[in-house]
Protein backbone atom coordinates (compact mmCIF):
# COMPACT_ATOMS: atom_id res chain seq x y z
CA UNK A 1 0.00 0.00 0.00
CA UNK A 2 1.14 3.18 -0.92
CA UNK A 3 -0.01 6.91 0.64
CA UNK A 4 -1.55 9.86 -1.65
CA UNK A 5 -3.01 13.47 -0.40
CA UNK A 6 -6.06 14.27 -1.63
CA UNK A 7 -6.30 18.00 -1.59
CA UNK A 8 -9.88 19.58 -2.01
CA UNK A 9 -10.48 22.46 -3.61
CA UNK A 10 -13.91 24.38 -4.26
CA UNK A 11 -16.81 24.84 -1.80
CA UNK A 12 -20.84 25.14 -2.13
CA UNK A 13 -21.45 27.72 -4.22
CA UNK A 14 -23.37 31.20 -3.11
CA UNK A 15 -27.43 30.53 -2.76
CA UNK A 16 -27.10 26.73 -1.30
CA UNK A 17 -29.64 26.02 1.11
CA UNK A 18 -29.14 24.95 4.57
CA UNK A 19 -31.04 21.73 3.16
CA UNK A 20 -28.65 21.14 0.94
CA UNK A 21 -25.73 22.13 2.47
CA UNK A 22 -27.04 19.02 5.46
CA UNK A 23 -27.67 16.65 2.68
CA UNK A 24 -24.13 16.99 1.43
CA UNK A 25 -22.48 16.76 4.78
CA UNK A 26 -24.18 14.27 4.96
CA UNK A 27 -22.87 12.45 2.32
CA UNK A 28 -19.04 13.34 2.94
CA UNK A 29 -19.73 11.88 6.59
CA UNK A 30 -20.90 8.54 4.87
CA UNK A 31 -17.94 8.69 2.23
CA UNK A 32 -15.10 9.96 5.01
CA UNK A 33 -16.88 6.89 7.27
CA UNK A 34 -17.01 3.91 4.44
CA UNK A 35 -13.63 4.87 3.25
CA UNK A 36 -12.23 4.25 7.12
CA UNK A 37 -13.99 0.82 7.70
CA UNK A 38 -12.47 -0.75 4.53
CA UNK A 39 -9.24 0.26 5.87
CA UNK A 40 -8.46 3.49 2.82
CA UNK A 41 -8.00 5.81 5.03
CA UNK A 42 -4.48 6.93 6.82
CA UNK A 43 -5.94 10.34 8.57
CA UNK A 44 -9.20 11.89 7.52
CA UNK A 45 -7.49 14.89 7.48
CA UNK A 46 -8.31 18.77 8.50
CA UNK A 47 -10.72 21.44 6.66
CA UNK A 48 -9.20 24.79 6.15
CA UNK A 49 -10.08 28.08 7.24
CA UNK A 50 -11.29 30.06 4.00
CA UNK A 51 -8.87 33.17 4.97
CA UNK A 52 -5.11 33.21 4.68
CA UNK A 53 -1.87 34.78 3.33
CA UNK A 54 0.06 34.03 0.27
CA UNK A 55 4.09 34.79 0.61
CA UNK A 56 5.85 34.56 -2.54
CA UNK A 57 8.86 35.71 -4.76
CA UNK A 58 12.24 36.80 -3.86
CA UNK A 59 10.56 40.14 -1.89
CA UNK A 60 8.30 37.86 -0.17
CA UNK A 61 5.70 39.51 -0.64
CA UNK A 62 2.90 38.89 1.65
CA UNK A 63 -1.23 39.01 -0.02
CA UNK A 64 -3.77 38.06 1.74
CA UNK A 65 -6.97 35.48 1.12
CA UNK A 66 -9.45 34.92 0.16
CA UNK A 67 -8.88 33.27 -2.59
CA UNK A 68 -11.12 32.32 -5.95
CA UNK A 69 -13.48 29.82 -4.81
CA UNK A 70 -12.56 27.29 -7.64
CA UNK A 71 -8.51 27.23 -6.11
CA UNK A 72 -9.26 27.74 -2.74
CA UNK A 73 -8.01 24.80 -0.79
CA UNK A 74 -10.49 23.58 1.95
CA UNK A 75 -9.12 20.21 2.97
CA UNK A 76 -7.19 16.83 2.68
CA UNK A 77 -7.30 13.64 3.85
CA UNK A 78 -4.19 10.91 3.84
CA UNK A 79 -5.81 7.79 2.05
CA UNK A 80 -3.54 4.34 1.68
CA UNK A 81 -4.18 2.47 -1.58
CA UNK A 82 -2.69 0.39 -4.17
CA UNK A 83 -1.61 2.71 -6.45
CA UNK A 84 -2.62 5.64 -8.28
CA UNK A 85 -4.89 4.18 -10.26
CA UNK A 86 -6.87 2.56 -7.30
CA UNK A 87 -6.21 6.33 -5.53
CA UNK A 88 -7.89 8.17 -8.25
CA UNK A 89 -10.42 5.35 -8.55
CA UNK A 90 -11.75 6.31 -4.56
CA UNK A 91 -11.68 9.71 -5.10
CA UNK A 92 -14.18 9.03 -7.41
CA UNK A 93 -16.65 8.68 -4.46
CA UNK A 94 -16.43 12.22 -3.16
CA UNK A 95 -19.34 14.04 -2.85
CA UNK A 96 -17.44 17.19 -3.59
CA UNK A 97 -18.19 16.37 -7.53
CA UNK A 98 -21.98 17.14 -6.40
CA UNK A 99 -21.05 21.42 -6.95
CA UNK A 100 -18.09 21.79 -8.91
CA UNK A 101 -14.89 21.17 -6.72
CA UNK A 102 -11.97 18.74 -7.73
CA UNK A 103 -9.90 16.27 -6.08
CA UNK A 104 -6.18 16.30 -7.09
CA UNK A 105 -5.01 12.91 -5.88
CA UNK A 106 -1.14 13.35 -4.89
CA UNK A 107 1.12 10.04 -4.42
CA UNK A 108 3.31 10.80 -1.46
CA UNK A 109 6.68 10.14 -2.51
CA UNK A 110 8.30 7.19 -0.93
CA UNK A 111 11.95 7.39 0.52
CA UNK B 1 -25.67 11.38 16.87
CA UNK B 2 -28.03 11.81 13.56
CA UNK B 3 -28.97 15.08 12.72
CA UNK B 4 -33.07 16.05 12.07
CA UNK B 5 -32.91 16.60 8.10
CA UNK B 6 -34.67 20.05 9.30
CA UNK B 7 -31.81 20.63 11.47
CA UNK B 8 -29.69 23.35 9.24
CA UNK B 9 -32.72 24.93 8.22
CA UNK B 10 -34.41 25.58 11.32
CA UNK B 11 -30.90 26.83 12.93
CA UNK B 12 -30.55 29.31 9.65
CA UNK B 13 -34.04 30.43 11.13
CA UNK B 14 -32.97 30.90 14.43
CA UNK B 15 -29.62 32.83 13.79
CA UNK B 16 -31.06 35.01 11.31
CA UNK B 17 -33.76 36.48 14.07
CA UNK B 18 -30.73 36.68 16.65
CA UNK B 19 -28.45 38.36 13.83
CA UNK B 20 -31.20 40.53 13.17
CA UNK B 21 -31.80 42.00 16.47
CA UNK B 22 -28.20 42.63 17.14
CA UNK B 23 -27.39 44.41 13.83
CA UNK B 24 -31.06 46.13 13.11
CA UNK B 25 -33.27 45.27 10.70
CA UNK B 26 -31.97 47.34 8.15
CA UNK B 27 -28.89 45.04 8.19
CA UNK B 28 -31.30 42.20 7.38
CA UNK B 29 -28.68 41.16 4.38
CA UNK B 30 -25.45 41.25 7.08
CA UNK B 31 -27.34 38.86 9.21
CA UNK B 32 -28.32 36.37 6.37
CA UNK B 33 -24.55 36.10 5.27
CA UNK B 34 -23.32 35.55 8.89
CA UNK B 35 -25.79 32.90 9.74
CA UNK B 36 -24.94 31.36 6.13
CA UNK B 37 -21.32 31.80 7.04
CA UNK B 38 -21.72 29.49 10.23
CA UNK B 39 -23.69 26.90 8.85
CA UNK B 40 -20.78 26.72 5.83
CA UNK B 41 -18.53 26.69 8.24
CA UNK B 42 -20.23 23.52 10.28
CA UNK B 43 -20.54 21.90 7.25
CA UNK B 44 -16.66 22.42 6.28
CA UNK B 45 -15.65 21.14 9.87
CA UNK B 46 -17.96 18.32 10.63
CA UNK B 47 -17.37 16.50 7.55
CA UNK B 48 -13.88 15.79 8.39
CA UNK B 49 -14.39 15.79 12.17
CA UNK B 50 -18.14 14.49 12.71
CA UNK B 51 -20.74 16.08 14.56
CA UNK B 52 -19.63 17.98 17.88
CA UNK B 53 -21.68 17.32 21.32
CA UNK B 54 -24.15 20.25 21.20
CA UNK B 55 -24.77 21.19 17.16
CA UNK B 56 -26.99 23.87 18.09
CA UNK B 57 -24.36 25.44 20.53
CA UNK B 58 -21.46 25.26 18.02
CA UNK B 59 -23.24 27.08 15.22
CA UNK B 60 -24.25 29.81 18.16
CA UNK B 61 -20.79 30.25 19.24
CA UNK B 62 -19.17 30.39 15.77
CA UNK B 63 -22.12 32.99 14.49
CA UNK B 64 -21.36 34.90 18.21
CA UNK B 65 -17.67 35.44 17.25
CA UNK B 66 -18.70 36.23 13.16
CA UNK B 67 -20.82 38.92 14.49
CA UNK B 68 -18.35 40.24 17.54
CA UNK B 69 -15.77 40.72 14.49
CA UNK B 70 -18.31 42.54 12.35
CA UNK B 71 -19.40 44.53 15.09
CA UNK B 72 -16.21 45.42 15.57
CA UNK B 73 -14.99 46.02 12.37
CA UNK B 74 -17.86 48.30 11.49
CA UNK B 75 -18.92 49.68 14.14
CA UNK B 76 -18.11 53.19 13.05
CA UNK B 77 -18.63 52.34 9.18
CA UNK B 78 -22.30 51.51 9.89
CA UNK B 79 -25.36 51.75 12.64
CA UNK B 80 -26.60 48.74 14.32
CA UNK B 81 -29.59 47.59 16.18
CA UNK B 82 -30.98 50.73 17.79
CA UNK B 83 -32.21 49.26 20.83
CA UNK B 84 -28.62 47.84 21.88
CA UNK B 85 -26.57 50.56 19.78
CA UNK B 86 -25.18 51.78 22.90
CA UNK B 87 -23.95 48.76 24.53
CA UNK B 88 -22.16 47.64 21.45
CA UNK B 89 -19.99 50.81 21.42
CA UNK B 90 -17.83 49.46 23.82
CA UNK B 91 -16.03 46.65 24.34
CA UNK B 92 -16.53 46.54 28.03
CA UNK B 93 -20.46 45.91 27.31
CA UNK B 94 -19.91 44.34 23.60
CA UNK B 95 -19.35 40.93 24.25
CA UNK B 96 -21.98 40.29 27.02
CA UNK B 97 -24.46 42.10 25.36
CA UNK B 98 -24.03 39.71 22.31
CA UNK B 99 -23.83 36.55 24.77
CA UNK B 100 -27.37 38.06 26.63
CA UNK B 101 -28.91 37.94 23.23
CA UNK B 102 -27.71 34.31 21.92
CA UNK B 103 -28.99 32.90 24.99
CA UNK B 104 -32.02 30.61 24.40
CA UNK B 105 -34.84 32.41 25.68
CA UNK B 106 -33.60 36.03 23.70
CA UNK B 107 -33.66 33.74 20.74
CA UNK B 108 -37.03 32.35 21.04
CA UNK B 109 -38.44 36.10 21.55
CA UNK B 110 -36.43 37.20 18.29
CA UNK B 111 -38.00 34.54 16.30
CA UNK B 112 -41.41 35.64 17.16
CA UNK B 113 -40.28 39.40 16.74
CA UNK B 114 -39.30 38.64 13.43
CA UNK B 115 -42.31 36.59 12.75
CA UNK B 116 -44.30 40.00 13.38
CA UNK B 117 -42.29 41.91 11.43
CA UNK B 118 -42.58 39.45 8.55
CA UNK B 119 -46.55 40.00 8.66
CA UNK B 120 -45.91 43.81 7.13
CA UNK B 121 -49.21 45.51 6.95
CA UNK B 122 -47.80 46.89 3.71
CA UNK B 123 -46.89 43.66 2.45
CA UNK B 124 -49.33 41.29 0.62
CA UNK B 125 -49.82 38.03 2.23
CA UNK B 126 -48.40 35.83 -0.53
CA UNK B 127 -44.88 38.13 0.02
CA UNK B 128 -45.60 37.43 4.05
CA UNK B 129 -45.48 34.12 3.77
CA UNK B 130 -42.25 33.97 1.31
CA UNK B 131 -40.41 35.84 3.88
CA UNK B 132 -41.48 33.67 6.86
CA UNK B 133 -40.37 30.95 4.48
CA UNK B 134 -37.29 32.04 3.50
CA UNK B 135 -36.19 33.77 6.89
CA UNK B 136 -37.75 31.81 9.31
CA UNK B 137 -37.87 28.29 8.14
CA UNK B 138 -34.40 28.51 6.11
CA UNK B 139 -35.78 28.06 2.84
CA UNK B 140 -34.07 29.02 0.12
CA UNK B 141 -36.54 30.72 -3.30
CA UNK B 142 -35.79 27.67 -5.44
CA UNK B 143 -37.09 25.39 -2.85
CA UNK B 144 -40.23 27.93 -1.84
CA UNK B 145 -40.86 28.26 -5.41
CA UNK B 146 -41.27 24.52 -6.26
CA UNK B 147 -43.89 24.40 -2.98
CA UNK B 148 -45.69 26.85 -4.90
CA UNK B 149 -45.45 26.10 -8.39
CA UNK B 150 -44.17 29.06 -9.58
CA UNK B 151 -40.83 30.20 -10.85
CA UNK B 152 -37.64 30.70 -9.11
CA UNK B 153 -37.37 34.21 -10.60
CA UNK B 154 -40.45 35.37 -9.85
CA UNK B 155 -40.04 34.35 -6.40
CA UNK B 156 -36.65 35.89 -5.73
CA UNK B 157 -38.56 39.04 -7.05
CA UNK B 158 -40.70 39.15 -4.60
CA UNK B 159 -38.71 38.03 -1.33
CA UNK B 160 -36.37 40.89 -2.24
CA UNK B 161 -39.17 43.60 -2.84
CA UNK B 162 -40.37 42.04 0.44
CA UNK B 163 -37.15 42.47 2.49
CA UNK B 164 -36.35 46.07 1.21
CA UNK B 165 -40.01 46.88 2.69
CA UNK B 166 -39.07 44.88 6.10
CA UNK B 167 -35.41 46.39 5.88
CA UNK B 168 -36.73 49.87 5.29
CA UNK B 169 -39.04 49.36 8.73
CA UNK B 170 -36.39 50.62 10.47
CA UNK B 171 -37.12 48.43 13.96
CA UNK B 172 -37.83 45.15 14.68
CA UNK B 173 -41.51 44.54 16.01
CA UNK B 174 -41.70 45.66 19.56
CA UNK B 175 -43.43 42.50 21.65
CA UNK B 176 -43.50 44.70 24.82
CA UNK B 177 -46.53 46.60 23.28
CA UNK B 178 -49.71 44.59 23.63
CA UNK B 179 -51.63 46.46 21.96
CA UNK B 180 -49.38 46.61 18.99
CA UNK B 181 -49.04 43.16 19.24
CA UNK B 182 -52.38 42.35 19.27
CA UNK B 183 -53.00 44.34 15.89
CA UNK B 184 -50.84 42.25 14.17
CA UNK B 185 -51.67 38.94 15.57
CA UNK B 186 -54.60 38.42 13.04
CA UNK B 187 -52.00 39.03 9.97
CA UNK B 188 -49.73 36.55 11.66
CA UNK B 189 -52.68 33.91 11.89
CA UNK B 190 -53.42 34.25 8.69
CA UNK B 191 -49.90 33.97 7.32
CA UNK B 192 -49.75 30.78 9.10
CA UNK B 193 -53.19 29.79 8.34
CA UNK B 194 -51.68 29.98 4.02
CA UNK B 195 -48.67 28.50 4.92
CA UNK B 196 -50.31 25.30 6.47
CA UNK B 197 -52.99 25.23 3.68
CA UNK B 198 -50.39 25.13 0.90
CA UNK B 199 -48.74 22.25 2.83
CA UNK B 200 -52.63 20.33 2.96
CA UNK B 201 -54.18 21.64 -0.12
CA UNK B 202 -51.80 23.02 -2.38
CA UNK B 203 -50.92 22.36 -6.00
CA UNK B 204 -46.93 21.02 -5.39
CA UNK B 205 -46.92 17.22 -6.55
CA UNK B 206 -43.79 16.86 -4.19
CA UNK B 207 -45.66 15.43 -1.44
CA UNK B 208 -42.13 15.77 0.97
CA UNK B 209 -42.17 19.74 0.38
CA UNK B 210 -46.01 19.73 1.63
CA UNK B 211 -45.32 17.82 4.91
CA UNK B 212 -42.99 20.08 5.89
CA UNK B 213 -45.13 23.65 5.27
CA UNK B 214 -47.55 21.85 7.97
CA UNK B 215 -45.20 21.27 10.04
CA UNK B 216 -43.66 24.72 10.35
CA UNK B 217 -46.73 26.04 10.53
CA UNK B 218 -47.19 23.72 13.41
CA UNK B 219 -44.22 25.00 14.77
CA UNK B 220 -44.44 28.48 14.18
CA UNK B 221 -48.16 28.62 15.68
CA UNK B 222 -46.22 26.93 18.78
CA UNK B 223 -43.84 29.83 19.19
CA UNK B 224 -46.61 31.51 19.44
CA UNK B 225 -48.35 30.26 22.17
CA UNK B 226 -45.42 29.69 23.97
CA UNK B 227 -45.25 33.51 24.16
CA UNK B 228 -47.69 35.48 26.64
CA UNK B 229 -48.47 37.97 23.89
CA UNK B 230 -49.12 35.21 21.64
CA UNK B 231 -51.52 33.37 23.50
CA UNK B 232 -54.72 34.16 22.46
CA UNK B 233 -58.05 32.12 21.91
CA UNK B 234 -57.51 32.66 18.11
CA UNK B 235 -54.32 31.33 18.46
CA UNK B 236 -55.12 27.90 20.26
CA UNK B 237 -58.00 27.75 17.32
CA UNK B 238 -55.47 28.18 14.54
CA UNK B 239 -53.06 25.37 16.53
CA UNK B 240 -56.13 23.33 17.18
CA UNK B 241 -57.38 23.40 13.36
CA UNK B 242 -53.70 22.46 12.26
CA UNK B 243 -53.78 19.74 14.53
CA UNK B 244 -57.05 18.17 13.93
CA UNK B 245 -56.06 18.40 10.05
CA UNK B 246 -52.49 17.28 10.64
CA UNK B 247 -53.46 13.88 12.49
CA UNK B 248 -55.53 12.75 9.25
CA UNK B 249 -52.48 13.13 7.57
CA UNK B 250 -51.40 9.51 7.42
CA UNK B 251 -54.29 8.18 6.04
CA UNK B 252 -54.23 11.08 2.93
CA UNK B 253 -51.63 8.97 0.92
CA UNK B 254 -52.17 5.16 -0.17
CA UNK B 255 -48.95 3.04 -0.45
CA UNK B 256 -48.62 4.00 -4.35
CA UNK B 257 -48.56 7.69 -3.05
CA UNK B 258 -51.81 8.43 -4.61
CA UNK B 259 -54.35 10.48 -2.98
CA UNK B 260 -57.22 8.58 -0.57
CA UNK B 261 -60.51 10.69 -0.97
CA UNK B 262 -61.97 11.45 2.16
CA UNK B 263 -64.34 9.31 2.39
CA UNK B 264 -62.61 6.06 1.75
CA UNK B 265 -59.52 7.03 4.43
CA UNK B 266 -58.41 4.13 6.86
CA UNK B 267 -59.45 6.32 9.97
CA UNK B 268 -57.19 3.68 12.44
CA UNK B 269 -54.21 5.12 10.76
CA UNK B 270 -55.07 8.76 12.64
CA UNK B 271 -53.02 10.24 14.93
CA UNK B 272 -54.73 9.95 18.34
CA UNK B 273 -52.36 12.23 19.66
CA UNK B 274 -52.74 15.24 17.56
CA UNK B 275 -56.41 14.83 18.05
CA UNK B 276 -56.23 15.10 21.63
CA UNK B 277 -54.13 18.06 21.34
CA UNK B 278 -56.06 19.58 18.58
CA UNK B 279 -59.07 18.58 21.58
CA UNK B 280 -57.49 20.25 24.17
CA UNK B 281 -56.62 23.67 22.06
CA UNK B 282 -59.81 23.83 20.74
CA UNK B 283 -61.28 23.40 24.54
CA UNK B 284 -58.84 26.38 25.55
CA UNK B 285 -59.98 28.84 22.76
CA UNK B 286 -63.29 28.74 23.67
CA UNK B 287 -62.22 30.93 26.68
CA UNK B 288 -63.16 34.29 25.91
CA UNK B 289 -65.64 36.29 23.96
CA UNK B 290 -63.85 35.98 20.68
CA UNK B 291 -65.21 33.55 18.07
CA UNK B 292 -62.54 33.26 14.87
CA UNK B 293 -63.20 31.23 11.38
CA UNK B 294 -60.47 29.07 12.86
CA UNK B 295 -63.15 28.12 15.92
CA UNK B 296 -65.45 27.23 13.11
CA UNK B 297 -63.12 25.20 11.27
CA UNK B 298 -60.99 23.45 13.79
CA UNK B 299 -64.71 22.71 15.25
CA UNK B 300 -65.71 20.99 12.27
CA UNK B 301 -62.57 19.16 11.75
CA UNK B 302 -62.84 17.99 15.34
CA UNK B 303 -66.57 16.26 14.38
CA UNK B 304 -64.75 14.43 11.63
CA UNK B 305 -61.12 13.31 13.82
CA UNK B 306 -64.19 12.03 16.57
CA UNK B 307 -66.30 10.06 14.53
CA UNK B 308 -65.76 6.62 13.23
CA UNK B 309 -67.02 6.84 10.17
CA UNK B 310 -68.22 8.85 7.08
CA UNK B 311 -71.84 7.15 7.99
CA UNK B 312 -71.56 7.83 11.56
CA UNK B 313 -70.47 11.75 11.64
CA UNK B 314 -72.82 14.28 13.02
CA UNK B 315 -73.12 15.99 9.66
CA UNK B 316 -76.36 18.43 11.00
CA UNK B 317 -73.90 19.59 13.14
CA UNK B 318 -71.17 20.21 10.45
CA UNK B 319 -73.84 21.57 8.28
CA UNK B 320 -74.45 24.68 11.03
CA UNK B 321 -70.86 24.98 11.70
CA UNK B 322 -70.80 25.75 8.40
CA UNK B 323 -73.75 28.22 8.22
CA UNK B 324 -71.63 30.27 11.08
CA UNK B 325 -68.78 30.05 8.84
CA UNK B 326 -70.04 31.83 6.24
CA UNK B 327 -71.71 33.83 8.27
CA UNK B 328 -69.09 35.03 8.89
CA UNK B 329 -66.89 34.78 5.83
CA UNK B 330 -68.93 34.08 2.67
CA UNK B 331 -67.22 32.14 0.18
CA UNK B 332 -67.69 29.41 -2.68
CA UNK B 333 -65.05 26.73 -1.27
CA UNK B 334 -66.84 26.69 1.66
CA UNK B 335 -70.70 26.41 0.97
CA UNK B 336 -69.09 23.85 -1.55
CA UNK B 337 -67.98 22.27 1.59
CA UNK B 338 -71.56 22.73 3.22
CA UNK B 339 -73.59 21.18 0.45
CA UNK B 340 -71.53 18.46 0.40
CA UNK B 341 -72.08 18.02 4.07
CA UNK B 342 -76.11 18.62 3.29
CA UNK B 343 -75.44 16.16 0.73
CA UNK B 344 -74.46 13.34 3.38
CA UNK B 345 -76.92 13.95 5.61
CA UNK B 346 -79.71 14.43 3.38
CA UNK B 347 -79.14 12.63 0.02
CA UNK B 348 -77.50 13.71 -3.22
CA UNK B 349 -80.42 15.08 -4.48
CA UNK B 350 -80.86 17.73 -1.32
CA UNK B 351 -77.01 18.87 -1.67
CA UNK B 352 -77.24 19.47 -5.48
CA UNK B 353 -79.71 21.89 -4.74
CA UNK B 354 -77.56 23.82 -2.17
CA UNK B 355 -74.85 23.43 -5.10
CA UNK B 356 -77.06 25.11 -7.46
CA UNK B 357 -78.37 27.97 -4.46
CA UNK B 358 -73.83 28.86 -3.91
CA UNK B 359 -73.93 32.63 -5.18
CA UNK B 360 -70.90 33.09 -7.43
CA UNK B 361 -70.91 29.51 -8.42
CA UNK B 362 -69.14 30.35 -11.48
CA UNK B 363 -65.76 31.17 -9.36
CA UNK B 364 -65.58 27.92 -8.69
CA UNK B 365 -64.83 26.43 -12.25
CA UNK B 366 -61.47 25.84 -12.46
CA UNK B 367 -61.37 24.59 -9.12
CA UNK B 368 -61.20 20.22 -9.63
CA UNK B 369 -62.83 19.42 -6.48
CA UNK B 370 -65.87 21.71 -7.06
CA UNK B 371 -66.22 19.27 -10.73
CA UNK B 372 -65.76 16.09 -8.77
CA UNK B 373 -68.00 17.20 -6.00
CA UNK B 374 -70.75 17.07 -8.38
CA UNK B 375 -69.21 14.05 -10.15
CA UNK B 376 -69.92 12.00 -6.62
CA UNK B 377 -73.32 13.31 -5.78
CA UNK B 378 -74.95 12.62 -8.79
CA UNK B 379 -72.95 9.21 -9.10
CA UNK B 380 -74.84 8.76 -5.72
CA UNK B 381 -78.41 9.30 -7.05
CA UNK B 382 -77.76 6.88 -9.96
CA UNK B 383 -77.05 8.93 -12.62
CA UNK B 384 -73.54 7.39 -14.47
CA UNK B 385 -73.76 9.31 -17.37
CA UNK B 386 -73.47 12.60 -15.48
CA UNK B 387 -71.06 11.56 -13.16
CA UNK B 388 -68.32 10.54 -15.51
CA UNK B 389 -69.13 13.64 -17.72
CA UNK B 390 -68.15 15.73 -14.04
CA UNK B 391 -64.91 13.76 -13.52
CA UNK B 392 -64.06 14.09 -16.47
CA UNK B 393 -64.15 17.62 -16.42
CA UNK B 394 -62.04 17.51 -13.19
CA UNK B 395 -59.49 15.71 -14.45
CA UNK B 396 -59.10 18.42 -16.92
CA UNK B 397 -58.38 20.64 -14.25
CA UNK B 398 -56.71 18.26 -12.18
CA UNK B 399 -52.98 20.20 -10.99
CA UNK B 400 -50.54 16.97 -9.91
CA UNK B 401 -50.45 13.77 -11.39
CA UNK B 402 -51.55 12.69 -7.79
CA UNK B 403 -54.70 14.19 -8.36
CA UNK B 404 -55.00 13.16 -11.87
CA UNK B 405 -54.35 9.47 -10.56
CA UNK B 406 -57.34 9.72 -7.51
CA UNK B 407 -59.79 11.01 -10.40
CA UNK B 408 -59.06 8.47 -12.63
CA UNK B 409 -59.96 5.89 -10.52
CA UNK B 410 -63.17 8.05 -9.09
CA UNK B 411 -64.12 8.04 -13.02
CA UNK B 412 -63.20 4.43 -13.26
CA UNK B 413 -65.62 3.22 -10.59
CA UNK B 414 -68.96 5.21 -12.87
CA UNK B 415 -69.96 1.96 -14.77
CA UNK B 416 -73.27 2.05 -16.12
CA UNK B 417 -75.92 0.52 -13.82
CA UNK B 418 -76.87 -3.15 -14.70
CA UNK B 419 -80.29 -2.33 -14.50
Amino acid sequence: MSQFLFIYRGGMPAGTSPAEMQQQMGRWMTWLKDLGEKGFVKDPGQPLERAGKVVAGKQKTVTDGPFAEKDLVSGYTLVEAKDLEHATELSLGCPIYTYAGSVEVRPVAKM
Amino acid sequence: MDLDARFFRREAGRLTAALTRLFGVHNLALAEDVAQDALCRALEVWKFRGLPPNPSAWLMTTAKHRAVDVLRRERTARTFGPELERWLKTEWTLTPTVDELFADDAIQDDQLRMMLSCCHPRLPEEAQVALILQILCGFSAREIAAAFLESTAALEKRVARAKKTLAASKNLFDLGDPAQVASRLPAVHRALYLLFNEGYHGASPESAVRVELCQEALRLVSLLLEHRAGQTPATRALAALMCLHAARMPSRLDAAGDLTPFFDQDRSLWDRGMIAEGQRLLHDSADGAELTTYHLEAAIAAVHALAPSPRDTDWAAIVRLYDALLAMRPSPVVALHRAIAVAQQEGPERGLAEVAAIPSRDRLENYPFYAAALAEMELGRGHVDQARAHFQQALSLARNPTERRSLEKRLAACRPSDT
